[in-house]
C-alpha cells in the first residue's frame, strides 16, 4: 500500500492543476467578454482608427480566438504576462514588486487571526459549557455579531482616524515598516476573527461532547492536556474545513484595506488598473492572487492531514 | 401456496476498480403468501443492501426479483415505480422515516393516493388504517414528534399498508426501540400477520424477535445465504457452523457459554 | 404552520430593518433638497446642531446625504442578493438534480469559484462592464452566487437522504410534489437566513466597490461613496466619513441580527425550556417522596466500613440544574470481586448512575448522596485525581466514538500510565501491548501504531477493555459495551470482562438494556426503572424467573427469547414517566396491574426478600413471588 501522503499530495496537484484551469480560462475569457470592441475601448473613445489597429495587433485580438488562447497560454507558462498599457512595464515586473506587500499583509492577516480566534472561541465554548455562564454567552455572540457586521473597510477608517488622525500614534499609509502594518492588518483581521471564533466556539461545544472527550476525561487528565491534546486537534479539522474559505477570501478583504491604507500591493495597483482599464495588468493579478487562495487552501490541508490522519483519506469530520 | 417475492441469483456489486466489492452473491430465497421470511445476519452481511435491491434502490449485476411474477430488477422508468407499490418497506429509525413537518393524515393520505393527497378525501381510509395499528383518529391531525418511538413506528407501518402491498418488507423495524416497545410493535405485526395474511420479508439481526415472527428464516453471511429453512428446522437443528455460532453467541437469559 | 419563536436579535434586526426601508422610502422628499444644497461659507464643518454628521467639501449636509444614499444602497443590495439566492438556487438545485458525473464536476467548479475572493470576482466584472449601479448589482450578485449554490446543494443533500424522502419515493411519490412537502419545507429556514447573511455580504461588498471608485458614479451616491468622499477628506475633517460609515455598520447589523434570529428560531434547541411551573411541581413531587414504612435499606444512613466492598452508594441521586432529579435516590453496593448488572430501558438512569459512580456526569448534572464510595475513594471529596483515574477503568458504549480519532491507540491506551503513573512511554507500550494480547487483539505491535478508524469495530472494543485493565483497577464500570456490536462479538466481549473478573479478581459493573448479557456473566442485579432501583435480585433468581416486581416480570414477558418458539409477547402498557413528571407514589404505578391507592401516595421502600430486595407495595400484601 501506497502512504497516503503520496495520494493526498497527487490528489492536491490534480486539484491544484484545475485551479489553474479555471483562472487561465477566466482571465482569457474576461478580455473576450468586453462589450463592443476591446481595442476600441482599451486605446480610448477618441481614439484614431491605426491607434486602435495598433491596440489590436499588440492584444493579438485580430487572431483567432483558439491561436489567442495558445498564444496567452503558452504566455503564462513562461512567466510572461504581457506590458501594461499604462506604464509599458512588463506585468510580471509589476507583480514581482508589489506580491511581497501584498502576502505580508494576508499572511500576517492569517496568522494574527488563527492566533486570536482559536484560543478565544475555545475559551468561550469551555467557559459557557452545559449552559453555564448565559451572560458571557451573549456577550461573545453580541460583539462577534457586532464587530463582524463591520466592514474592513469601515473598520479601516475608523483606526485611521482614532490612531492616526486623533492620536497621531501610527502612520496611516505607506511602505511596509512593522508598525505601518499594524492599522492594515488590524482592519483585515477583525471581521475574520468574529466569524471565526464563533465557529471554532461552535465546533469546540460539539467537540466537547463528544465521547471521547469524556473517555479522555475518565483519565482524569490537567484542563490544559484535555484541551490542547485532545479537543484541539478534532477541532482545527472541524475549523479549518469550515474555515479554510474564510482565510481565503481575506484575500479579498486585503484587496479593499490595501486601497485604504495606501498599501503598495496587489490590491492598490489592480484598482488603478481597472480605472485606467489596464488589462494585462487585471490579468495578471486576478491569476496571481487566484494563485495565492489556492495556496492557502492547499496549506490548510496540509495542517488538516497533519492534525487528523483521516482527512487524508477523505474521511473527514467528527460528525 | 403461491409465491409472493421471488429472489434468484441475486448478485451486487459495490465500488469498481480496485475496490470493487461483491456484497451479495448468488442471493435466492421465496417468500409465499401470507408466510414471513426471516432474514438474519450481522452488519455488513448484506441484509439491507438485500432490501434495497429487492426495491430498485440498489442495482442489481444479475439475477431476478419477481413480485408475483413482475420482474422488478429488470424494470426502469414508469414500470418500476409501478411494481414499486407493490413492495412496501418500513424503515429502521421511526424518528427519520416520518417528515416532521406534514401531520400523521397527511402522510398516511399521501401514501394512500401520491396525487390527490388529501386529508380530508381519504379520512374514512386513514382511520381505518390508524384501527389496524391500535391507534386513534384523532391521531391523523398531530405531528410525529407528538409521539413516541413505538407509535411512530405504527404510523410507519400504517403507511406501508395504505398501499395495499403484496409484500412488506420490514428492515430492522424494532432494533431502535426498547424491549417493551418492541413487544408492543411486534404485537401489532403479529396481529396483522392474521388478519390481513400479510406477507412479509422480516430482516433483523437479533435473532429471538426473528425466532418470535417468522415462519421461514435465511441466514446471510458475508453476501451469501448460508442456511435457509424452516423456523424450528434452523433454530434447533442449525446445519451450517456460522448459525450454530449466531445461535450460541445469543445471550438467551442462562450463563454465558 | 408552527409559530416563530421570537428572540431579541429576531426583534432588534426587523425592527432595524423596518426603520432602514421607511427612511429609504421617505428621504428623498425629507432630505432631499438638503443633501443637495451647497453652501461654500459651511464647507468642511464638524457636526453641529444644523448639520449633525458636519459638511462636506461643498458644504453639503452629510446626513442628509446618508439618509438619501439610503434607498440606493438598499435597492442595490437587495437585487444583487436576489441575483444571488435565485441564481444560486438554481444553480444548486441543477447540480444536485443532475447525474453524478455532472454533479461531482459542478462541485468541484463551485470549490474553486468559492475559494475565490469575491471582491475580486466583482472587480473582474466592474472591470469589463462599464461601471455603474447596473453593473456593481450584477457583479456582487454574480460573486456571491458560488456561495449559495453550494449551500443549496449541501442543504438538499442533507435532506434528501433522509428516510422519509426515500420511502415517499418508493410510495410513488413524483419529484415535484417530493420538492414542494418533503424537502423545500425542511430546508426553507437555513435557505432564509442564508438570504439575510448573503444581503448583508451584498450591501458589504457593494459598499466596498463603490468605495474603491468602482461601484456607483457620480452624481448618484450610495453610502459608499460617500464614505470614500470622506476618506479623501478625513485629516481636514473626519465627520463626513463618520455619517456613511454608521449607516453602513447598522444596516450591516440588522442583517446579521435577522440572521442569527432566524437560526435560533430555527433551532428547536434553543426552544428547549421547561416550563416553570411544571419545574415546580416536579420539586415539589421529589420533595413529597418521603418514604413511609421503615425501609429495610434506607438512602439515609451509610454502610459501616467494614461492609463497604468496592461500591457503597447511599440515597444517590442525579440532578440536573433547575431541580429535576434524573436519578432518584438510588442506593446498593457491590463487593469485591462481584459482577453486578444493571439492567432498564432507555430513561432509566442506569448510565447516568453509572457514570456519577466514574464521575463523569455531563456538565450541568450534580449527583447528590449520603454516601458515595467507590473503588476506595469517597467521591463526596475531592479524590487525588491520579489514584482515581487507574483505580476505576471505564468500557464505553460505542467504541467507535469512544477513542480520539486524531491520536493513535497506542498513546491513548497508555496516557493513564504516562500522565499519572510516570511510566516511560516505551515501558507503557510493552504493558499495553500485553494487555491487548490478553484481550485477543490481533497483531497488537501494529495496532498501537495505527489510529482507531484503522481497526475494526469489534477490535476496538477489545482495546478499549485492555485500556481499562491496563492500570490494574478496583473497579471496572462497563457502561454498555456490547450494544453497538454484532452478536458473536458481544460473546467475545463478554468473555473478556468475565475472565478479567476470574483471572484478575476485578470487580464489574455491568451497565445494559439487554437482560439477556446481564444474565450472562453477572453474580447480581439491578433492575432500574423511572431513576430508581424497582429490584435487587440474584443472577439465579433472574434465569430462573423468581422476579418480585411487576416490573421486571413484565420486562421478562415482553423479552422474546431465542431458545423457545414464545406466544404472545406482553407489552407494557404506557410509557415510563418523564423525569420532571415522576408520581409521587411509585413510578410503575401507573403501568402497574396490581396497583392500589397505596402505589400512587406512597413510594414503596426497597425491601429485602430472601437473597434480593424490591420495591413493592404489593410484596407487604400477599406473596405474590414465585407462581
Amino acid at each position: 500500500m501506497r502512504s497516503p501522503w503520496f495520494r493526498f499530495i497527487v490528489r492536491r496537484l490534480i486539484g491544484l492543476a484545475g485551479v489553474l484551469i479555471v483562472l487561465v480560462a477566466g482571465t482569457f475569457l474576461m478580455v473576450q467578454l468586453i462589450p463592443g470592441d476591446p481595442a476600441q475601448l482599451v486605446a480610448g473613445p477618441n481614439a484614431a482608427p491605426e491607434q486602435v489597429t495598433h491596440v489590436r495587433e499588440t492584444l493579438g485580438l485580430d487572431q483567432p480566438l483558439w491561436n489567442q488562447f495558445t498564444d496567452y497560454t503558452r504566455g503564462i507558462l513562461s512567466a510572461d504576462l504581457g506590458n501594461s498599457f499604462a506604464t509599458g512595464e512588463p506585468v510580471s515586473k509589476v507583480i514581482a514588486s508589489r506580491l511581497p506587500f501584498t502576502a505580508q499583509l494576508a499572511f500576517a492577516s492569517i496568522v494574527l487571526v488563527l492566533l486570536i480566534s482559536v484560543p478565544l472561541g475555545m475559551a468561550i465554548a469551555v467557559a459557557c459549557q452545559g449552559g453555564r455562564r448565559r451572560w458571557l454567552d451573549s456577550a461573545f455572540t453580541g460583539a462577534t455579531s457586532f464587530f463582524g457586521a463591520i466592514p474592513e473597510y469601515v473598520f479601516g477608517v475608523l483606526l485611521i482616524f482614532i490612531f492616526a488622525v486623533s492620536l497621531g500614534l501610527l502612520p496611516n499609509s505607506g511602505a511596509a515598516t512593522v508598525s505601518a502594518m499594524i492599522l492594515p492588518v488590524a482592519a483585515v483581521s477583525v471581521g475574520p476573527v468574529c466569524t471565526l471564533a464563533r465557529i471554532v466556539r461552535r465546533e469546540t461545544t460539539v467537540v466537547l461532547a463528544q465521547d471521547y472527550m469524556r473517555t479522555a476525561r475518565g483519565r482524569r487528565l490537567r484542563p490544559l492536556r484535555l484541551y490542547t491534546r485532545h479537543a484541539l486537534p478534532n477541532l482545527l479539522t472541524s475549523t479549518l474545513t469550515l474555515g479554510g474559505l474564510i482565510l481565503a477570501s481575506l484575500l479579498g478583504g486585503t484587496i479593499i484595506v490595501e486601497f485604504i491604507f495606501n498599501w503598495p500591493g496587489l490590491g492598490t495597483r489592480i484598482i488603478s488598473a481597472i480605472v485606467s482599464r489596464d488589462y494585462p495588468v487585471i490579468q495578471g493579478v486576478v491569476l496571481v492572487v487566484g494563485l495565492l487562495a489556492a495556496v492557502i487552501n492547499l496549506l490548510v490541508d496540509v495542517v488538516l492531514g497533519l492534525t487528523d490522519a483521516r482527512t487524508l483519506s477523505g474521511k473527514a469530520g467528527t460528525r | 401456496m403461491t409465491t409472493v417475492l421471488q429472489v434468484d441469483n441475486l448478485d451486487v456489486y459495490f465500488g469498481h476498480g480496485r475496490s470493487r466489492a461483491h456484497v451479495l452473491q448468488q442471493v435466492s430465497f421465496a417468500v409465499k403468501a401470507g408466510t414471513t421470511l426471516g432474514l438474519v445476519g450481522e452488519s455488513g452481511s448484506g441484509k439491507s443492501t438485500t432490501a434495497k435491491a429487492i426495491v430498485g434502490v440498489v442495482r442489481s449485476a444479475a439475477g431476478t426479483v419477481l413480485v408475483n411474477g413482475a420482474n422488478i430488477a429488470g424494470a426502469r422508468g414508469r414500470a418500476l415505480n409501478a411494481l414499486r407499490r407493490r413492495v412496501q418497506m418500513i424503515p429502521q429509525d421511526p424518528y427519520a422515516s416520518l417528515n416532521p413537518r406534514m401531520t400523521v393524515g397527511e402522510t398516511l393520505a399521501e401514501a394512500i393516493d401520491p396525487r390527490r393527497a388529501s386529508v380530508r378525501a381519504h379520512a374514512g381510509k386513514i382511520t381505518e388504517l390508524l384501527a389496524l395499528v391500535a391507534m386513534d383518529a384523532d391521531a391523523s391531525q398531530r405531528y410525529p414528534h407528538e409521539f413516541s418511538g413505538g407509535q411512530r413506528q405504527r404510523v410507519a407501518i400504517a403507511r406501508a399498508l395504505a398501499v395495499q402491498p403484496e409484500i412488506i418488507i420490514a428492515d430492522e423495524i424494532t432494533s431502535a426501540l426498547d424491549c417493551s416497545v418492541q413487544a408492543e410493535v411486534l404485537g401489532v405485526l403479529r396481529e396483522l400477520r392474521t388478519r390481513l395474511k400479510l406477507s412479509m420479508l422480516f430482516i433483523s439481526h437479533d435473532l429471538a424477535v426473528v425466532r418470535h415472527v417468522c415462519d421461514e428464516i435465511a441466514v446471510l453471511y458475508q453476501g451469501r445465504i448460508v442456511e435457509y429453512g424452516k423456523r424450528d428446522d434452523v433454530f434447533d437443528a442449525p446445519r451450517h457452523d456460522y448459525t450454530r455460532l449466531l445461535l450460541d453467541s445469543v445471550p438467551d437469559g442462562g450463563p454465558l457459554k | 404552520m408552527r409559530r416563530v419563536r421570537w428572540n431579541a436579535p429576531l426583534i432588534l434586526g426587523l425592527t432595524a430593518t423596518a426603520v432602514l426601508i421607511v427612511i429609504a422610502i421617505i428621504a428623498p422628499w425629507v432630505w432631499g433638497e438638503r443633501a443637495e444644497q451647497t453652501d461654500y461659507s459651511a464647507t468642511h464643518q464638524s457636526a453641529s446642531a444644523a448639520h449633525w454628521f458636519g459638511t462636506d467639501l461643498f458644504g453639503r449636509d452629510v446626513f442628509a446625504r446618508t439618509m438619501v444614499a439610503t434607498r440606493p444602497t438598499l435597492l442595490m443590495a437587495f437585487a444583487a442578493m436576489l441575483i444571488a439566492s435565485v441564481g444560486g438556487i438554481i444553480a444548486g438545485s441543477v447540480i444536485w438534480v443532475s447525474g453524478p458525473r455532472v454533479r461531482e464536476i459542478g462541485q468541484r467548479v463551485i470549490d474553486i469559484l468559492i475559494s475565490y475572493p469575491s471582491v475580486l470576482f466583482a472587480l473582474v466584472i466592474a472591470a469589463i462592464l462599464q461601471p455603474g449601479a447596473v453593473t456593481s448589482v450584477v457583479a456582487i450578485g454574480l460573486a456571491t452566487c458560488p456561495a449559495f449554490a453550494r449551500l443549496t446543494t449541501n442543504l438538499a443533500a442533507s435532506v434528501a437522504t433522509r428516510d422519509f424522502v426515500s420511502t415517499s419515493r418508493l410510495l410513488g411519490v413524483g419529484p415535484l410534489r417530493l420538492l414542494r412537502r418533503h424537502i423545500l419545507p425542511n430546508i426553507a429556514e437555513p435557505l432564509l437566513v442564508l438570504m439575510s447573511v448573503a444581503f448583508t455580504i451584498s450591501l458589504k461588498a457593494l459598499t466596498g466597490l463603490s468605495v474603491l471608485g468602482v461601484g456607483l458614479q457620480a452624481p448618484a451616491y450610495d453610502w459608499g461613496s460617500l464614505l470614500a468622499k470622506g476618506l479623501e477628506g478625513i485629516y481636514v475633517n473626519a465627520w463626513p466619513a463618520l455619517g456613511p460609515s454608521i449607516a453602513i455598520v447598522v444596516a450591516g447589523l440588522a442583517g446579521g441580527f435577522i440572521g442569527d434570529g432566524l437560526a435560533a428560531a430555527a433551532n428547536p434547541a434553543s426552544s428547549r425550556r421547561v416550563p416553570k411551573r411544571t419545574m415546580k411541581a416536579a420539586l415539589a413531587a421529589a420533595s413529597a417522596s418521603v418514604p413511609g414504612a421503615p425501609p429495610l435499606l434506607r438512602g439515609d444512613e451509610v454502610v459501616p466500613a467494614e461492609d463497604v466492598g468496592v461500591v457503597a452508594v447511599r440515597g444517590l441521586s442525579v440532578v440536573m440544574a433547575d431541580g429535576t432529579r434524573l436519578v432518584d435516590e438510588v442506593s446498593f453496593t457491590v463487593g469485591e470481586g462481584e459482577i453486578v448488572g444493571v439492567v432498564g430501558e432507555s430513561g432509566s438512569g442506569k448510565s447516568l448512575t453509572a457514570m456519577a459512580l466514574a464521575r463523569l456526569l455531563a456538565e450541568g448534572l450534580r449527583a447528590e448522596a449520603n454516601q458515595l464510595s467507590v473503588a476506595g475513594h469517597n467521591l463526596l471529596g475531592r479524590p487525588p485525581r491520579e489514584k482515581l483515574a487507574k483505580d476505576i477503568g471505564i468500557v464505553y458504549q460505542d467504541p467507535a466514538s469512544s477513542f480520539n480519532p486524531t491520536m493513535k491507540v497506542g498513546s491513548q491506551l497508555t496516557e493513564t500510565l504516562r500522565v499519572h503513573g510516570g511510566v516511560s512511554r516505551g515501558k507503557a507500550a510493552a504493558r499495553a501491548i500485553e494487555q491487548l494480547t490478553l484481550a485477543r487483539v490481533s497483531r497488537p505491535e501494529l495496532r498501537i501504531k495505527q489510529h482507531p478508524h484503522e481497526l475494526s469495530g469489534g477490535m476496538r472494543q477489545r482495546a478499549m477493555i485492555a485500556s481499562a485493565l491496563l492500570t490494574s483497577p478496583k473497579l471496572l464500570i462497563a457502561d454498555e459495551p456490547t450494544t453497538a456490536l454484532d452478536v458473536t462479538v458481544q460473546a467475545d466481549v463478554l468473555r473478556l470482562l468475565r475472565e478479567a473478573n476470574t483471572r484478575d479478581g476485578v470487580t464489574i459493573l455491568l451497565i445494559s438494556h439487554d437482560i439477556g448479557v446481564v444474565s450472562a456473566i453477572c453474580d447480581r442485579v439491578l433492575v432500574m426503572y423511572a431513576g430508581r432501583i424497582a429490584e435487587e435480585l440474584s443472577v439465579e433468581d433472574l434465569r430462573a424467573g423468581n422476579a418480585r416486581h411487576p416490573y421486571t416480570r413484565a420486562l421478562l414477558a415482553a423479552t422474546p427469547k431465542v431458545t423457545e418458539t414464545s406466544g404472545e409477547l406482553a407489552p407494557i402498557p404506557g410509557r415510563p414517566p418523564q423525569p420532571a413528571q415522576r408520581p409521587s407514589g411509585c413510578a410503575f404505578a401507573p403501568r402497574c396491574p396490581l396497583a392500589q391507592d397505596v402505589c400512587v401516595e406512597e413510594r414503596p421502600a426497597l425491601m429485602r426478600i430472601g437473597t434480593g430486595a424490591a420495591a413493592c407495595h404489593a410484596l407487604t400484601w400477599q406473596p405474590v413471588g414465585v407462581q
